[in-house]
């Protein structure tokens, strides 16, 4: 058990390309810590930097007290479950286990005690004497856990863990891991796109983009308070809206102009984000949450609040309503949507489209249906604002 | 509001009666289909007699007596299948000369196989895994030693084992094969070590590996079916090689090839001495080839990368 602390680590390659720049964290003793981002933001370089897999080109790397920029992978006190299990194929599920305590120079006596507390852990007793050809994905998943956990090790690194896992199974191994690590307390990296898992997995989360750290929070600091555009569009599903709009300030009353509408913009906005009156008057993007749009058929609101569009698709789980519509303002373009747009794999928008899609998340109550005319109320008081330059988030 | 209940029941057949197939083909397709592997079968077969009739014969020879094989042909063995005797095979094993050989080419195949495979193996995992500078410039001229023809280095090595002292002995044999066994073992085994996922060697480095470690434990079992199919190849080629030991063996250390053909060019009609001879230099290679051919179609990788 350790602390983790990265000190302006970055990783350049021979052919000067730069994976990872001048990356600080610092990584309590048993935190779980989740890396996110989109493929290529520098997640897993940094993750296997940490690992011993890669070299460290700048900085500091410690592990506890030591720094381990020179200590080889099997010096490192850590171990590592990689996103394609990695089972030794000649091996059984006992000996993929302890296999690593073999070559550590533990006799047979020691081992077994161990191998099986962990299989019993993982529910893989019965399935001891298997090849990993003969198991199922979650049991090569829980055998690739086992591996790591029979070490005991001071830091748990997860590549991916969960990614080749279909959606039922992915779901049940990930409460397992949460489990798990939050029992053994061991001090956790784990890399993932998955912004849900970094959610629900992590004590502190850190998203990355183009190998630098955006913003390490807890999940619901970086999901309450981005701090630019990029964090605000990966966190969160569906992504929070993006429009653009002018702050005025209307004789006391501040208003947002977004297209032809003038929304009546709750005072709490301005306690809350001072550094929005330095942007009134001008082009800025608006951030809103889908659940911060409500049906105005069902409850009552101020007309001053609410925006009038044609529902063009609705969609039902049950407990929630999502209806798509659009807003006849420009759609917001920049690095960072493009960005998210090619994370979400959609086609990223060259030219500026004349309208913004927007997504609403209504109470199940609606009767909402693709076609209608609807009236959006908008929580004015949740409004998160970005500079339409810098993409940083105005508070 | 109406509920839809399926009522159908599907066809039920009899039982006994032959399930119909999938749609009939034409009386000319299935024809020509048949046809089609008929002759491809024939073909096979044919090329399988081909093949096998020299063998067969060689083996029905080194069983019949000299009188016999001097008078009529072996295939006479079919009409008189009683006049076949163990004799020559007696006689072989009284044989110093034979019986030495054979002996010099277990001698030298061995070692040559072993060295060829252990040092190849051990070349491949550095190309493959290991990074140090120009190692893809090597790896380029170890693949370009593989065109080199055994012949334009018969003279050179020849008066290099001269200088050296050791031309005529089996050792020198060794060498030359060992020398020109690993160029095309470096290039088989580094492909194939480079096709096992990394991470797997990742994995077993976390897991506390040291490069040798990690080629014993983790490398060479999952390279078996390649590290076996070489070990064969090699083997094949050492044990029927007569050029090699025709140059570098003096006639103590000659291996069986270069015995039998000894045999031959003195006296040629010798068929008793040449028959069993023969065909013991060539079981050996066949039940090495049965007994590793398994692993030339094992995917071993199966299930442990996703």
């Amino acid at each position: 058990m350790a602390e983790v602390a990265l000190a302006e680590i970055g990783k350049r390659y021979a052919d000067g390309t730069r994976a990872v720049e001048n990356l600080s964290l610092q990584i309590a003793d048993g935190e779980f810590l989740v890396l996110v981002g989109p493929s290529g933001c520098g997640k897993s370089t940094a993750l296997r930097m940490i690992a011993g897999l890669e070299d460290i080109s700048e900085g500091t790397l410690r592990i506890g007290d030591r720094v381990v920029n020179r200590v080889p992978a099997r010096d490192r006190d850590v171990a590592m479950v990689f996103q394609s299990y990695a089972l030794y194929p000649h091996l059984d599920v006992y000996d993929n286990i302890g296999f690593g305590l073999r070559l550590r120079g533990m006799r047979d006596k020691e081992i077994a005690p161990r191998v099986n507390a962990v299989a019993d852990t993982l529910g893989l007793t019965e399935h001891l004497r298997r090849r990993p050809a003969s198991l199922s994905g979650g049991q090569r998943q829980r055998v690739a856990m086992g591996r790591a956990m029979v070490r005991e090790p001071a830091v748990y690194l997860m590549d991916e863990p969960l990614s080749n896992l279909d959606a039922k199974l992915r779901v049940q191994m990930r409460a397992e891991i949460g489990r798990i690590t939050r029992r053994t307390g061991v001090t956790t990296v784990y890399v993932t796109h998955d912004q849900t898992e970094a959610m629900t997995l992590g004590d502190r989360v850190a998203v990355m983009r183009k190998g630098l750290l955006q913003q390490v929070a807890a999940p619901q600091e970086l999901y309450d308070n981005p701090v630019n555009m990029f964090v605000a569009g990966f966190i969160g599903s569906p992504p929070m809206n993006l429009v653009e709009g002018v702050f005025t300030d209307d004789g006391g009353v501040l208003r947002l102009a977004l297209g032809e509408r003038n929304l009546r913009v709750d005072d709490a906005l301005l306690h809350t984000k001072p550094g929005l009156r330095a942007y009134l008057g001008r082009r800025v993007v608006v951030g809103v949450r889908a659940e911060d749009l409500r049906d105005a058929a069902l409850d009552r609101a101020d007309e001053d609040t609410v925006l009038t569009a044609e529902a063009e698709l609705t969609e039902a789980l049950g407990s929630d309503l999502y209806v798509h519509f659009s807003l006849p303002v420009p759609a917001v373009v920049s690095e960072d949507t493009r960005e998210l747009a090619r994370d979400a794999g959609a086609e990223p928008q060259h030219e500026r489209a004349d309208r913004t899609a927007v997504v609403a998340r209504f109470s199940p109550r609606s009767t909402a249906r693709a076609g209608d005319r609807i009236s959006v109320a908008v929580d004015t008081a949740r409004l998160h604002v970005f500079d339409a330059d810098t993409g940083r988030s105005i508070h | 509001m109406s509920v839809d209940i399926d009522t159908r029941v599907p066809d039920l057949v009899p039982a006994g009666v032959a399930p119909t197939g999938p749609p009939r083909r034409s009386l000319v397709s299935r024809l020509v289909g048949r046809l089609g592997s008929t002759a491809v079968n024939v073909v096979v077969a044919v090329l399988g007699v081909f093949w096998l009739a020299p063998v067969v014969g060689l083996a029905v020879a080194s069983l019949r007596t000299t009188a016999d094989n001097s008078s009529t042909g072996w295939w006479t063995v079919l009409t008189e299948p009683s006049r076949l005797t163990l004799d020559n095979y007696a006689a072989l094993m009284r044989n110093e000369s034979v019986l030495h050989s054979l002996w010099n080419t277990v001698l030298i195949t061995v070692p040559s196989t072993v060295l060829v495979v252990v040092l190849g193996a051990l070349a491949a995992y550095a190309l493959a895994w290991i990074e140090f500078p120009g190692r893809d410039w090597l790896f380029v001229l170890i693949v370009a030693l593989i065109v080199v023809p055994v012949q334009v280095a018969i003279i050179p090595d020849a008066k290099l084992f001269g200088s050296l002292g050791v031309y005529g002995s089996i050792a020198a044999v060794i060498a030359f094969h060992v020398a020109f066994g690993l160029p095309f073992a470096i290039f088989l085994l580094r492909n194939f070590f480079l096709a096992i996922p990394k991470d797997l060697l990742e994995a077993a480095r976390m897991d506390g590996g040291r490069d040798f470690t990690i080629f014993r434990r983790v490398v060479l079992p999952i390279g078996w079916p390649a590290i076996a199919s070489l070990a064969i190849f090699q083997f094949l080629w050492v044990w029927n090689d007569l050029l090699v030991a025709l140059v570098f063996a003096t006639s103590d250390n000659a291996p069986i090839t270069y015995t039998l053909r000894e045999q031959m060019r003195a006296f040629s009609s010798n068929v008793d001495v040449i028959g069993p001879g023969a065909f013991l230099s060539m079981v050996v290679p066949l039940v090495v080839f049965f007994a590793f051919q398994r692993y030339f179609v094992q995917g071993v990788l199966a299930g442990s990368v996703k």
